[in-house]
């Protein structure tokens, strides 16, 4: 069992490696057209380290980081919220869903001219964009989940003499965490890719306006390791919410 | 425990329902699918919306919500929580009435050692086999001590066996607690065995109420003899205990070796598809079988109805088209006839 386990991990690294190995060999030997726009992987390295020791790279993460967290968590708070409140009652639906469907198809970039003119060039104008980007995907999800919800489990908790708000907090709330999670781990990553974007246009700290630095100094290897960190967070905030359903719903996940 | 009034109830299929369901009693509803049986179940439990009356213990429960109305409901597909432990799943209704955690934990204690479900206390409904869910579910409809229980087709979807040990444990838990029970079952055997009345439901209509002898002897129309399959009812000249618990019946030329605790019975109830027919003597020992004489064959969509006169008497042999086609048998052929005991109805 340990050595499936081992097996594993090395087939999920090997493909990375070779990758890498890769990009080193074309990198060296100015093998890519363009040669100069091209560094090697050692050189990305290098410079990953240079940034992270003189504190470039860990002040704009923090930036980026902290952008995302209060967005991303109010955005989806919010968007559980009024989700709950749009399955759970049928007025509030028919109230807000039309609303919804007509903000909802709007990408969330294109909220950032209106909003640079209505909140100004500063750290609102990033968060709102990550807010708008986590909140109306988290909203439909938690509505369809809600919505989804077999009624027998509502009839078995009337019948077992539960109040309104226990059956929907005790039954109908976590059986609709599966679609919950779907939108969580959807805008986990997005809000990174958002906020990018944001930065690049508008904002003078961050990953995005690090990256937007360096290619105005060709800084190609700068570039790459911008990227690299992008990569990893956007994987990472997915895993993270990945890990949270495996933990919560997956106990019970084969329904009855 | 109260009994149970529907008075000109109607919901969708379901028009203008009277009935009565007694103290106590054993109240069974058999019937083809649609018939709206469970919608006679979620309208006394009140999950549904319906016009009319529903009167428990004498009172009108019209405006009072589910969890008021004194019922516990096994839902079909039993709808158990599936994100609790089976130990929360039964706790759940006794949370909800707000009773304290040592109260509870006793109370849910206990009902698991009933149904013998203790050692699954800490497991979620996915990990459990068919019967042990419905013991769970059963368990959980007990625990706020109902004074109705329904129970909608508690044993399908399991095997014979295991739906047979359930059964017998699911009436000596009923009579025990003498519950109000309106029971929902395809089973006719089920129906028999359990009920002290049996309801017979179709298109929305209560087509039939009577006792489980009435029901099976005395099909008061076509759509019951249908479902019941008009049995063959023999009037018995004779009966003779042979030993404890074994009775000779004569019946014309018949003459059969039953199974069956009384001295004297008076006619025996047959259903068509308990009658084997064969062109070829069949092995065995010759004990309750018969010759005839094929009087009549009639094809239906998937089973072939023979009548075969034996002496006297004619019987009604209802065999699937597979078996029948195996047979090389016309109206006039000789044939064996061996009746099968297993759902045999007698009346005294």
């Amino acid at each position: 069992m340990k050595k499936t386990g081992q097996l594993q991990a090395v087939w999920g690294v090997l493909p990375i490696l070779v990758f890498l190995f890769l990009w080193e060999i074309v990198g060296r030997f100015n093998l890519f057209p363009g040669q100069f726009f091209f560094p090697p992987f050692s050189s990305v390295a290098k410079e990953f380290y240079h940034l992270t020791a003189n504190g470039v790279l860990g002040k704009n993460f923090i930036s980026s980081l902290t952008r995302v967290l209060i967005g991303l968590i109010s955005g989806s708070t919010a968007g559980i919220a009024v989700g709950i409140f749009m399955g759970w009652k049928d007025i509030a639906n028919k109230a807000l869903n039309p609303i919804i469907s007509l903000l909802y198809p709007i990408p969330a970039l294109g909220w950032l001219p209106l909003l640079m003119l209505w909140i100004g060039i500063n750290e609102l104008l990033p968060i709102t964009i990550i807010f708008i980007c986590s909140f109306f995907p988290v909203v439909y999800n938690t509505t369809t989940g809600i919505k989804n919800v077999d009624r027998r489990y509502v009839y078995a908790a009337e019948t077992l003499g539960a109040s309104n708000m226990r059956i929907l907090f005790k039954v109908v709330v976590p059986l609709a965490l599966p679609n919950i999670f779907t939108g969580l781990k959807l805008e986990a990553g997005m809000s990174w890719r958002v906020l990018v974007a944001a930065e690049m246009v508008a904002i003078p700290t961050g990953i995005g306006a690090l990256l937007m630095q360096a290619e105005s100094l060709v800084r190609v290897d700068i570039i790459m390791v911008c990227l690299i960190v992008l990569s990893i967070m956007c994987l990472t905030f997915e895993k993270i919410f990945a890990l949270a359903e495996r933990y919560i719903v997956g106990k019970w996940s084969n329904y009855a | 425990m109260p009994d149970i009034r529907l008075a000109n109830v109607s919901k969708h299929i379901f028009r203008g329902i009277n009935l009565t369901i007694n103290d106590r009693e054993i109240f069974v509803v058999v019937g083809p699918t649609g018939a709206g049986k469970t919608t006679l179940l979620n309208i006394i439990a009140g999950v549904t919306h319906y016009s009319g009356s529903v009167f428990i213990g004498g009172i009108c429960v019209d405006k009072v919500s589910p969890g008021k109305r004194g019922v516990g409901y096994l839902f079909q597909g039993l709808a158990l929580f599936p994100h609790l432990t089976i130990e929360s799943n039964i706790a759940f209704g006794l949370k909800a009435l707000g009773m304290e955690e040592d109260v509870i934990k006793n109370r849910v204690v206990s009902l698991m050692e009933m149904m013998r479900i203790k050692h699954l206390s800490s497991r979620y409904p996915h990990m459990l086999s068919g019967g042990e869910k419905k013991r769970v579910a059963l368990a959980r409809s007990l625990a706020p001590s109902p004074q109705i229980l329904l129970l909608d087709e508690p044993t399908s979807s399991l095997d014979h066996q295991t739906a047979k040990y359930l059964r017998s444990e699911l009436i000596n838990i009923l009579r025990k607690l003498g519950i109000t029970t309106v029971y929902i079952t395809h089973d006719l055997r089920e129906a028999g065995e359990i009920a002290d009345r049996i309801a017979f439901m179709s298109g929305g209509k209560l087509e039939q109420v009577s006792t489980p002898k009435e029901f099976f002897f005395n099909p008061q129309n076509d759509c019951v003899s249908q479902f019941v399959g008009m049995p063959n009812i023999l009037e018995c000249t004779r009966s003779r205990i042979l030993a404890s618990g074994l009775v000779e019946v004569t019946s014309g030329e018949i003459r059969m070796i039953l199974p069956y605790d009384g001295s004297n019975i008076k006619k025996i109830a047959i259903p068509p598809e308990d009658i084997f027919i064969s062109d070829v003597m069949p092995p065995g020992p010759a004990l309750n079988r018969f010759t005839g004489v094929v009087e009549k064959i009639t094809e239906l969509n998937s089973t072939v109805r023979v009548r075969v006169s034996v002496g006297k008497n004619t019987l009604l042999a209802e065999l699937p088209e597979a078996a029948f086609d195996e047979l090389s048998i016309e109206e006039g052929s000789k044939v064996y006839v061996v009746i099968k005991l297993r759902r045999l109805r007698y009346v005294e």
